[in-house]
């Protein structure tokens, strides 16, 4: 850069730098503060969904265990089912649901046309969009009837597996059809994550792993998805707390009992948290209600180190991603 | 073929499969099964599953393409089909629960979607009603419309003003840990949203069975503010810095250019982010379950008392029907039509905003 003359006799005769002090404006600092009020708000709301779930689980907590809704030894007793339910059915619905959504985030991102690509993925968002009570009511009126005479089948010729172990559920509402229409409900949110990490991987690398005469799947091995694994972990734990969270269609689905088994196919399976919530809190009463606010605040934790372990895999993606 | 036994394969010399293989197959298998399925139809006199038809079919076509491609093109072109036909039938899985839920619901659904369902309420209504009052989902409207609407404008002001600190103000400690803990919040199971509005509430009035729908609002709220914080978050990190700049050189106060410029410029996308959110929370079930109540009666008053909202009729007309179950399913079906066209025409409306009234940059 040149530099031209005009600076230069500015610089000689330098004014006095008088600076303007800002005024103070009242407006500026009522609106400033009322955004931080804003946001602190937030925090305090989180916060207070702990303490009050606390504040109302400690009377179950410390509660005679043999007043529990299901009589149990201890209150540990009683929510292990449940506890065991919850997980079971996210895990369940979560191997389903992860490859399914890698397949669908990769053919957006990389197979499909470019013009029709934006619409496939609006298609694949209008299935998060449909109400879970929806879910619930086809998963047991539809899907249900439908997948019953396959567990038949799967009981009768593996059911040496203790997966599949005889008994077969009359009526479908088994855990396994509540994890794949749990699945369905974790699809589009896997892949909207997915999809977005997929079209970030550098076309530079893309193209040279091509040019060096790789096929598309070579091409999306060797840059796509090392790339994007990071974003694939952050991905997976977000389905895996909405499966754990999602409570309709459990409660509407499943045929549970309190035992905790691995059976995919029977008619006793173990309830999950959420579930059992819907069921019973519009009856619950006493000490009751303090059990179900008690499992509650289980889910609450549970759900919450998960998040918090997906959002720490996506912000040091962040830290990373920006050296491209 | 002959290339193969070399050990060494140049792909641009092997054999291709013409393009025509693939579809061909796919159309072969699909008649395959549908064959199958018509005899087997016809011999046990079972429905025709154009369902199971199109899966196995699927299936069929993959497996042949992948072995006729590891014949006559060799493994590495043979696993790369296998991918491609893998991938896109991951799609195709995923669009038959949505295509058979869409269609179910639209077919139950449309058989009560009449006047009576959106002018009565379930008050004495019994079974299937009688010819003059089959009984509807008028109170369960009113309770959707009343409860998420105090929903939204408790967290439209909240998230938006907290999306104006994190973008416009915010620095250090306090906003990392803001951004952070909404990302966390948007994890929070609507059913525990649910739980805190009905312990803070039951505290505050000291009633252990207490059911308003006010509650149900502030447990969509604590839903709703993340969603809005995030979308309005990225739409005034859009705004260009030059538009703030112009504006505060020429000696505006900085919270009339986050107004009047800031604000102005990104209000369609604002707009959009809200309309999502609302269509995320009404079709929330859960927490209404546990704090709004359900009743049959209508109620305008969500400080008092019980209320219904669709969702929850949905559930309540599934779950407790009469010894008549068939009338209650049919309301079940047509309220879960009506939340669907309900959800659809926000989505639909989020995206006809964007589209139209987003500012048009000049380049």
């Amino acid at each position: 850069m040149k530099e031209s003359p005009a600076p230069e006799t500015a610089v000689t005769a330098p004014p006095a730098p008088v600076r303007a002090k800002t005024p103070s404006r009242p407006a500026d600092r009522i609106f400033a503060s009322s955004t931080v009020v804003a946001g602190v708000l937030i925090l305090v709301a989180l916060a207070s969904v702990a303490l009050f779930l606390i504040a109302q689980s400690i009377p179950a907590l410390i509660a005679d265990p043999a007043e529990l809704p299901t009589p149990s030894t201890s209150f540990w007793e009683y929510v292990a089912p449940l506890a065991f339910g919850t997980v079971w059915a996210a895990v369940l619905a979560l191997i389903i649901a992860l490859p399914l959504s890698l397949g669908i985030a990769l053919f957006i991102s990389h197979y499909a046309p470019r013009k029709v690509a934006q619409t496939l993925g609006y298609i694949i968002d209008l299935l998060a969009a449909v109400p879970s009570v929806v879910f619930g009511l086809w998963g047991i009126k539809v899907f249900a009837p439908f997948v019953q005479p396959f567990y038949e089948w799967l009981v009768d010729n593996l059911g040496w597996i203790p997966l599949f172990a005889a008994p077969v559920s009359g009526t479908g509402r088994t855990i396994l059809t509540v994890a794949i229409v749990l699945a369905v409900m974790v699809v589009p949110i896997i892949t909207a994550v997915c999809r977005e990490v997929f079209l970030q991987t550098p076309v530079l690398h893309e193209e040279a792993a091509l040019a060096l005469g790789a096929t598309r799947w070579e091409m999306i091995r060797m840059t796509v998805l090392p790339f994007g694994m990071p974003g694939i972990i952050s991905a997976t734990m977000l389905g895996l707390g909405r499966a754990l969270g999602e409570t309709l269609v459990v409660a509407m689905v499943l045929s549970p009992a309190l035992v905790i088994n691995f059976v995919l196919t029977g008619s006793a399976n173990p309830p999950t948290i959420a579930g059992n919530i819907a069921l019973n809190f519009p009856e619950a009463h006493g000490i009751g209600v303090n059990a179900l606010i008690a499992t509650g605040l289980i889910l609450f934790i549970i759900t919450l180190l998960v998040n918090l372990a997906a959002r720490v895999f996506i912000n040091r993606r962040k830290a990373f991603s920006g050296a491209n | 073929m002959t290339t193969n036994t070399q050990g060494i394969v140049n792909s641009l010399t092997t054999a291709r499969l013409p393009r025509w293989v693939p579809w061909a197959l796919l159309a072969g298998s699909w008649i395959v099964f549908a064959i199958v399925f018509g005899i087997l139809a016809a011999n046990t006199g079972g429905s025709y599953n154009i369902v199971a038809v199109v899966f196995f079919g699927t299936v069929l076509f993959d497996v042949l393409l992948v072995t006729i491609s590891y014949l006559v093109e060799g493994s590495r072109r043979a696993k790369d089909r296998l991918v491609t036909s893998l991938v896109t039938t991951a799609f195709v899985v995923a669009l038959l629960p949505l295509v058979s839920l869409l269609f179910t619901v639209v077919v139950e659904g449309s058989k009560r979607f009449d006047v009576a369902f959106f002018t009565q309420s379930m008050r004495n209504v019994v079974g299937a009603g009688t010819e003059e009052f089959p009984g509807g989902a008028l109170h369960a409207v009113v309770g959707t419309v009343e409860i998420t609407g105090i929903a939204t404008l408790i967290s439209v002001p909240i998230g938006l003003l907290a999306a104006i600190y994190l973008v416009e103000y915010g620095r250090g400690h306090l906003a990392r840990s803001i951004t952070f803990f909404v990302d966390v919040m948007t994890g929070i199971p609507s059913i525990v949203a649910g739980l805190f509005a009905f312990a803070l509430f039951a505290l505050i009035f000291d009633d252990p069975g207490i059911r308003f729908g006010f509650g149900g609002a502030i447990a969509l709220t604590l839903l709703m503010i993340p969603t809005v914080v995030r979308s309005s978050e990225e739409m005034l990190k859009l705004v260009p810095n030059e538009l703030r700049e112009a504006s505060l050189a020429l000696g505006v106060p900085k919270w009339l250019t986050i107004l009047k410029v800031v604000i102005p410029t990104s209000i369609a996308g604002i707009t959009t982010g809200v309309t999502l959110a609302i269509a995320r929370i009404i079709g929330e079930t859960a927490p209404l379950l546990i704090i709004a109540g359900f009743t049959a009666s209508m109620n305008y008053d969500p400080f008092n008392g019980r209320m219904m909202a669709l969702p929850l009729f949905v559930y309540t007309q599934y779950a407790n029907p009469g010894t008549d179950v068939q009338p209650y399913l049919d309301r079940a079906w047509a309220a879960a039509l009506t939340l669907i066209l309900i959800v659809m025409a926000l989505n639909l409306l989020a995206r006809l905003i964007a589209k139209i009234f987003s500012p048009k940059l000049g380049r």
